[in-house]
């Protein structure tokens, strides 16, 4: 009863987000990679960052995970100020990023990949066993080393390596690269499954109709900063291609 | 005759110089750091065992249980400290801040015992042998230090394949920065290594002070075999360690027996060839350590 009435009045805009990242300005040596980037994931929600290369994409995600220290800002997670936690830490409170090029430890088997993720991980229904059952074909290449394996399936062990940690937010970082779009779509159809669990994913993703199909919201950087928020389907293609090159001003001059 | 005895004698002498290996090849292989101090840290090892023994009135085979715990808790201090600092500034760093530590603990040595030589006393056990025939016999020490050297190099691949801090230390290995995103404290990771290095090395130097008597400047020779046993098997290859250790040992005691003055160079040759014609290692591309 008293759940039904919380779930009446809780509006999907009031609902505390799970991630929240506050004018997060970040520089690599002299370069200002990101601007006061703001955003705010919610649970169950796919929120998506397009941009081209060098917009800061995955400079927004490392820092998300602690790989970069922020000049200024600050990352919120469940309501908890993390900013200063250290990368392993955060895995315990429950970020957990799937690297740009995967980087799988190439010594370790496939069984070995999955059991090294749940080292920090936190608590939560995700055992190698479910990670399994997303991934059947893994039960029958558990002793092969990672490097046996296609682009597609070493993104899969990336991906259960990350969901063996349990994480409350999934961090993708360029899921497609490199892979055929069969697979890439293959690997976007996992997403749902994820999301019933309550799970917040931020993905980074080049392709933008892949990012547009997936997000629940999607966020353009440029440059590293913001040129565009909100849910996808409240822009029209040439706003988004406006904001992915930054041609805003040209085309209102025109 | 005497040939199969120099072959014998020399894979037993191998065994010690790959528990020296051990300890250099672990930390090269987890963080990629090359120890010039590792020899100096052994004749370390090898004084505090004859200071303790007449304290302690222990068995000097048995000063292990007190000098290993000494060098576990040196390691992981000595990493999570120096090690580390040097580290995070560069592969280079490290090189210089390991070398001036041998110079330092040499210089202390020095200062401490003078330059004499001195030897664990282990009594009457040190000329005892197995006689297999009128040319080959088997001393106990050696055969004891072989057994040991097997015995740990096994127990650490052992480690490394299958236990889950063994898993965490190939992880860190293979890539830093993806270990943490999985939540692995990797300074912690290279603590326990280094922990794990510096027990081995005070083995070492145990087993080598039994086995001779040495001086506080003996430890840059033991880094100079223990270097070379590590490429010959193959940087990073435990198995390759022993391998390694095993094929100076002998190619030094053929070298003596061929003539007394080339035991050391026969040795430093086969070592040459190696890196001119196979400079992987016998044992190449099987990074399991």
């Amino acid at each position: 009863m008293t759940e039904a009435s919380g779930q009446g009045t809780r509006s999907a805009d009031a609902e505390p987000p799970v991630l929240e990242v506050r004018d997060l300005t970040v520089f690599h040596g002299q370069l200002r990679a990101l601007s006061a980037v703001s955003l705010r994931v919610r649970a169950g929600a796919v929120h998506a960052i397009i941009g081209a290369n060098g917009a800061g994409k995955s400079t927004l995600l490392r820092t998300i995970a602690g790989l970069h220290r922020p000049a200024q800002g600050a990352v919120v997670l469940g309501g908890v100020d993390v900013t200063h936690r250290l990368p392993h830490d955060r895995v315990a409170d429950g970020v957990v990023l799937v690297p740009e090029g995967r980087r799988l430890f190439p010594s370790l088997t496939v069984e070995e990949n999955i059991l090294v993720g749940r080292r920090g991980s936190g608590e939560g229904s995700w055992t190698p066993e479910r990670v399994y059952d997303l991934f059947p074909w893994m039960r029958e290449r558990l002793d092969q080393r990672t490097a046996q394996l296609s682009g597609g399936e070493q993104q899969a062990v990336a991906i259960g390596r990350a969901l063996a940690g349990n994480p409350r937010v999934l961090l993708l970082d360029e899921l497609s690269l490199g892979l055929a779009p069969l697979v890439v779509r293959q690997i976007y159809g996992l997403i749902p499954e994820l999301l019933e669990s309550g799970m917040a994913v931020l993905l980074v993703e080049q392709d933008v109709s892949q990012a547009v199909r997936t997000a629940s919201t999607i966020q353009c950087l440029l440059e590293g900063r913001t040129t565009l928020e909100g849910r996808p389907e409240e822009f029209t293609p040439e706003q988004i291609e406006a904001a992915y090159f930054g041609l805003a001003s040209s085309r209102a001059a025109e | 005759m005497t040939w199969v005895n120099a072959v014998v004698q020399g894979v037993l002498l191998g065994g010690l110089f790959a528990l020296f290996a051990c300890g250099l090849s672990l930390l090269f292989g987890t963080m990629r750091v090359i120890n010039l101090a590792h020899g100096d840290l052994a004749v370390v090892a090898a004084f505090l065992a004859v200071e303790i023994v007449p304290v302690t009135h222990l068995p000097a085979l048995l000063s292990f249980v007190i000098v290993v715990p000494i060098f576990l808790a040196l390691g992981y201090v000595g990493q999570r400290t120096l090690i580390q600092t040097s580290l995070d500034r560069g592969a280079f760093t490290v090189l210089l801040v390991t070398f001036g530590l041998s110079v330092v603990i040499e210089n202390m040595l020095l200062e401490v015992f003078s330059a004499n030589s001195r030897s664990i006393n282990i009594g009457s056990l040190v000329s005892k042998s197995i006689h297999v025939n009128a040319q080959i016999s088997i001393a106990y020490l050696s055969l004891g230090i072989f057994v040991v050297a097997v015995v740990v190099l096994l127990g650490l691949q052992y480690f490394l394949s299958r236990s889950s801090m063994g898993r965490m230390i190939r992880a860190v290995a293979d890539d830093q920065e993806a270990s943490q995103l999985v939540g692995i404290d990797h300074r912690h990771v290279f603590g326990i290594a280094a922990a794990i290095a510096f027990a081995t090395v005070a083995l070492a130097g145990l087993a080598f002070g039994m086995y001779s008597s040495f001086a506080p400047t003996a430890g840059q020779e033991r880094l100079i075999y223990a270097f070379e046993a590590v490429v010959i098997g193959g940087l990073g290859s435990l198995w390759g360690t022993l391998v390694g250790g095993i094929i100076l040992g002998v190619a030094q005691t053929v070298g003596g027996q061929i003539d007394p003055s080339l035991q050391i160079l026969a040795g430093n040759l086969v070592f040459l060839a190696v890196i001119a014609f196979r400079p992987e290692g016998i044992f190449k591309g099987r990074v399991e350590a």
